[in-house]
């Protein structure tokens, strides 16, 4: 039987928290993107658009993150496509963290006083200045520390990818286990990794808050 | 010709009727009070004169801009019309200047220099021209207010709404508000304003309007509606018997 040292198995574990970070960051920035778009759906003024952007968010936020995975995994599968886990898992995470921003950042635009559109359209301005000058700077400002508070969950949530067998930290954790037989000591340290990944964030995520509350007294 | 003219309007929250066919017209350098209960619709009124509510029946135009519920006729009206609130609405990201300066550029789209001038103008108008620079969230409510009609002023309209513009502010801050309000009416601005500031109303006031239940319940000059109120629920407002 072959012998692991600590190191043997850190070492192993880094390289495989390098994906998680990618498939993070992947997500995050494409769930980003993609809810964007959603908010700006869900926000304005074609019904339609409205709607769809709700059912949407609805839908991933009604449903669990694994369910979403499975369905990505399998279900293209069965149209005959063959998708491999790294597109299954970048592809449910997006949505999945769309959904989410796109809500966190729905309810950022309507906690600006309505005030502040009133007084912007007895100006004259249209509803596109509005958003653009007037509602958005400031709804972006109290937006930040729920969002990067949000990334915490997007981090968390790519150790499920490991279940459709895309090898991140948590799916290394797994194969390392079987070949080394120390599940407590593997798994605490994938739970080190990830508490060192998450905290900073969640840390400044309440930093952000304090200091962004200060700059923002309502009026 | 009138400059505001408002004809039968009507307008329900839900089943609740708060404007029970209104009949005003404002010639131009008329400063009118509306004065009443509250839930009079007084309020209400105002807020429709520049579309922030849609009304029902009726009709309402400002120096010919027709009140229509389409963005287009709404923006010409609402460059005729500025309107002042009880919060004040500032801008909070943006500076004094800033916020006078905005929406001149988005709306009618003036050169960043030409905007800034008119700021520094309008500022200067208000007394407020060392403040420039200064936060919405670092003025007192007083100064809040006065940087909110120098932004309504610097868009250059005709009318001015004011919709219990001294009604948040601390007693001692509510003379220099006025004092600007005063001013601009010496200078012949066109100026509707609901208020609770009888005294100011029967000062400045070209025409005192008491709103009950929905309806114009009297109107006249100030000397008239005040010293000698012909309806009791008007004599019961002012506390005379």
């Amino acid at each position: 039987m072959i012998e692991f040292s600590l190191w043997d198995i850190v070492r192993n574990l880094l390289l495989a928290a390098r994906w998680t970070v990618v498939l993070s960051l992947v997500s995050f920035i494409g769930g980003a993107l993609v809810g964007t778009l959603l908010l700006f759906m869900r926000i304005g003024r074609r019904r339609v658009l409205r709607l769809f952007a709700k059912y949407y968010v609805e839908l991933f936020q009604g449903t669990p993150l694994l369910m979403q995975l499975f369905l990505a995994f399998f279900g293209l599968g069965l149209f005959g496509i063959d998708v491999p886990a790294w597109l299954a898992a970048g592809v449910a995470l997006i949505l999945w963290s769309a959904a989410f921003l796109t809500e966190i950042w729905r309810g950022c635009v309507e906690a600006i006083a309505k005030g502040q559109w009133e007084a912007s359209s007895s100006l004259g301005m249209g509803y596109v200045q509005q958003m653009r000058y007037v509602i958005l700077p400031q709804a972006l400002k109290i937006a930040i520390p729920p969002t990067v508070g949000f990334s915490v969950q997007v981090i968390k949530g790519t150790a499920l990818t490991s279940i459709i067998g895309f090898v991140e930290l948590s799916k290394a954790g797994t194969v390392v286990t079987n070949a080394t037989f120390q599940p407590f000591m593997v798994y605490g340290l994938v739970a080190l990794i990830y508490f060192a990944l998450c905290w900073p964030l969640s840390k400044s995520s309440q930093v952000l808050e304090r200091k962004l509350n200060v700059a923002h007294r309502n009026h | 010709m009138s400059l505001i003219e408002i004809t039968e309007v009507r307008k329900s929250f839900g089943a609740n009727e708060v404007l029970k066919g209104i009949n005003i017209d404002v010639d131009p350098g008329e400063v009118i009070a509306i004065i009443g209960k509250s839930g009079s619709g007084k309020s209400t009124l105002l807020r429709c004169i520049n579309g922030l509510e849609l009304i029902d029946d009726g009709s309402i135009s400002v120096a010919g801009a027709q009140l229509l519920p389409d963005e287009l006729h709404l923006k010409a009206l609402r460059l005729k019309v500025g309107m002042i609130f009880q919060q004040f609405n500032l801008f909070p990201h943006l500076t004094a200047g800033g916020n006078v300066m905005l929406s001149q550029m988005v709306v009618k789209k003036t050169p960043k220099a030409a905007a800034e001038a008119m700021a520094h103008k309008m500022l200067e108008r208000v007394g407020l021209g060392h403040k420039y620079d200064a936060f919405p969230d670092e003025l007192s409510g007083g100064q809040q207010q006065r940087v909110a009609i120098a932004r309504a002023l610097a868009m250059q309209p005709i009318a001015l709404l004011c919709d219990e513009i001294t009604s948040a502010l601390d007693p001692e801050l509510v003379a220099e508000v006025l004092g600007v309000v005063r001013e601009l009416a010496s200078e012949g601005m066109t100026l509707l304003m609901v208020t609770h500031e009888m005294k100011f109303a029967r000062d400045v006031c070209s025409r005192v309007v008491f709103m009950h239940q929905g309806r114009v319940h009297e109107i006249g000059k100030p000397e008239e509606v005040f010293a000698d109120p012909k309806t009791p629920e008007l004599k019961q407002f002012l506390g005379v018997h």
